[in-house]
């Protein structure tokens, strides 16, 4: 024993969880400006997600399909309900609306080229169809949102389908917003706004208040189009039960719905973060809905928000969707946040992989800008080569699930063909936690 | 002026609308009239070419919507939506328009002789209306571009988060909404004003007897300091 005192022992530092560095920066830049923070993308905190289920696979019971043998197929078909011309997709796996003016015109460009190589479809957005866009894009979805900006009947025409926007993962109940460092001279045009000035899209449409309106307005868009085309109605996930219920009473041909993973271009941090919930939660009371009234596969189901792999769209596929639809997954396989740029993403003060100020416009990949010399960064040919080959793999990938599951169509794939690694993923999904066979509200344990 | 009458009582109004839609080369010139609409929706809606349409009654929701070039006359009431997102043409109402009459129109002439309800003008972005009677709260919200003209009163909230829209109101406005002020009406806008009192049957109206409204552009930009007019 030394003859120096006791050192009393410390404590480590500890972080509180509750406010962690993250909620106090947060508090501090509130207290700096006097503002919310606004920013890009989808939720980021951790939520019951894919990740929580697993497929099981054939073992005794269930008979595998030969890998590279034995035919699954992927296509689907969109909007058989009304319209003359339904949409024949090669992949379930399509592009998200994303309006020019929150992108580039040569990301718009890459959306189309690479969903154009593999067969499936791209969407527009608020702001309406450029010109670029419906030529690089075999199938396009023109989105009729609430704002209606560059809203022409004549690009109603051209469209292969049209999307009737109620609202959205990332801001279910808000309207769109593009502020002034985005609004260049040809998005100000299209939009019939000043140019420069912050623009606030409406978060109710002007001319139909509610489920009754809406059956109408779907009515006069087909009147309009002469029962030619597809009409999704697209709605974020809050009560999916019941509003897909309505969508249908509404007449929909099909239903997009968006988990509150699903990017935006700017919103407030707050309504992102809490407002709306995630997919996983969502599809299985729209898929009741649409089972209760006979409509399932009749009205066809696209789900969005957090679909990054063919594991994703298997799950999804298997819960009962028709499709999914990608954004923020899409925008990385053209290249957003790569660490490539990591330099860049410094000097604007964040890092690669958690740029989110889209609405800036400085956005070093040249994707979510409107800067004619940020947007000659992207190669629209190169990039939608690269999702082209994204899309591609993750069809693949949800093949060889679906093969793995006995499945000849990835629409075979079946919730029994799942179990949930938590209670959470299990009550939300309806699946049981794997090695039991309890569903928490569904069975006794 | 060759006419061609519909009978909606015993023609499908799909059936009415897809012979509107054809070739303009057809259609041009010609009167097609419409008996019986008896309320019904979306009738003459999306109309493309320089026909001369008259409903003879009273129509439902979107009357004439999306209308371009076409001259459309309804010779009753309409529904909600009349004129919605109209790019051209004319449309004329000679009885009363329901809510969101004109909503988000882009271009052409909108009259109404009677009132118009609730939210009238919303979002309009570059036609013209012309409103005989009084209009309803909430009219010209987000008011883009374009003229509006209003012969009677306008209820509470009159263009609310106006941008550069023009509204020229004869009678009360019970309330302005946010961001919208009187404006002083030079020449230009004397002008535009007396062009549509003319081309809306209203030329022995005195342009004099109208105050004009606009944008004070004081939330083209989101300020704090500003955060209770939202």
């Amino acid at each position: 024993m030394s003859d120096t005192p006791n050192k009393i022992p410390q404590t480590e530092p500890q972080q509180s969880a509750t406010f962690d560095k993250v909620t106090n920066s947060q508090i501090r830049r509130a207290a700096a400006t006097g503002i919310y923070d606004i920013r890009g993308g989808g939720a980021k905190r951790k939520l019951p997600h894919f990740d929580d289920l697993l497929f099981l696979g054939a073992s005794m019971s269930r008979y595998p399909l030969e890998g590279y043998r034995e035919k699954c197929g992927t296509d689907v078909v969109l909007g058989t309900r009304f319209a003359k011309k339904p949409i024949h997709l090669k992949t379930p796996v399509t592009i998200a609306g994303m309006s020019f003016g929150a992108l580039s015109a040569p990301a718009k460009e890459a959306l189309g080229r690479g969903a154009g190589a593999v067969g499936t479809s791209t969407t527009t957005g608020d702001g309406g169809m450029t010109p670029e866009e419906r030529g690089q894009s075999k199938i396009l979805v023109y989105q009729y949102l609430p704002s209606r900006y560059g809203m022409n009947p004549d690009d109603l025409r051209k469209a292969d389908a049209i999307e009737l926007v109620v609202g959205q993962g990332a801001k279910p109940g808000g309207g769109g917003m593009l502020l002034g460092q985005k609004i260049s001279a040809r998005v100000a045009k299209m939009r019939c706004l000043p140019e420069g000035i912050d623009q606030r899209s409406a978060c109710r449409h002007p001319d139909w208040t509610g489920p009754d309106d809406l059956e109408i307005k779907i009515a006069e868009i087909r009147e309009i189009t002469d029962w030619e085309k597809p009409i999704y109605v697209k709605i974020g996930a809050t009560r999916p039960y019941f509003d897909v219920a309505l969508a249908v009473k509404a007449g929909a041909d099909v239903i997009v719905l968006d988990g509150m993973q699903g990017g935006t271009a700017a919103t407030q941090e707050v309504f992102i973060e809490h407002v709306g919930i995630p997919i996983l939660a969502a599809i299985r009371p729209a898929v009741q809905a649409l089972q209760d009234l006979g409509m399932h596969r009749k009205v066809q189901l696209i789900v969005s928000g957090g679909i990054r792999n063919g594991a994703d769209v298997a799950k999804a596929l298997a819960l009962g969707a028709d499709a999914v639809a990608i954004g923020t997954a899409a925008l990385i396989a053209i290249g957003d946040n790569d660490p490539e740029l990591e330099e860049e993403y410094n000097k604007l003060g964040t890092t690669a992989g958690a740029y989110d100020d889209w609405h800036e416009g400085r956005d070093p990949a040249g994707i979510t800008t409107q800067d004619p010399e940020l947007m000659k960064r992207l190669d629209p040919v190169k990039a939608g080569h690269r999702l082209a080959n994204y899309l591609t793999v993750m069809t693949m990938e949800a093949q060889v699930i679906a093969r793995a599951c006995g499945k000849s169509h990835l629409h075979n794939l079946e919730p029994e063909d799942l179990v949930a690694l938590t209670i959470e993923a299990s009550a939300m999904a309806k699946v049981p936690l794997a090695g039991t066979s309890w569903i928490p509200g569904v069975s006794q344990f | 002026m060759e006419s061609l009458n519909y009978d909606l009582a015993k023609t499908p109004l799909r059936e009415v609308n897809q012979f509107l839609h054809g070739d303009a080369s057809g259609l041009n010139g010609k009167h097609i009239e419409i008996n019986n609409p008896n309320g019904a929706h979306n009738i003459a809606v999306g109309l493309k070419s320089e026909a001369k349409v008259t409903i003879h009654g009273h129509a439902g929701y979107y009357a004439a919507g999306m209308n371009q070039i076409a001259d459309v006359t309804i010779e009753g009431s309409v529904g909600s939506g009349v004129a919605e997102n109209m790019m051209s043409g004319r449309v004329h109402v000679k009885g009363f328009a329901s809510n969101a009459a004109g909503a988000t129109a882009n271009g052409g002439l909108l009259v109404i002789d009677g009132d118009a309800g609730l939210r009238c003008g919303i979002s309009l972005k570059g036609a013209d209306i012309v409103v005989g009677g009084s209009v309803g709260s909430f009219s010209a919200f987000m008011a883009q571009a374009g003229n509006m003209v209003i012969l009677g009163d306008a209820g509470e909230g009159l263009g609310d988060s106006i941008y550069e829209a023009y509204l020229f109101v004869r009678g009360k406005v019970k309330s302005l909404g946010a961001d919208c002020e009187v404006k002083t009406m030079g020449p230009t806008e004397r002008k535009i004003l007396v062009d549509l009192l003319e081309k809306s049957g209203h030329a022995d109206v005195d342009p004099d007897s109208f105050t004009l409204y606009g944008s004070a552009r004081t939330l083209y930009h989101f300020n704090v300091a500003k955060s209770g007019a939202y």
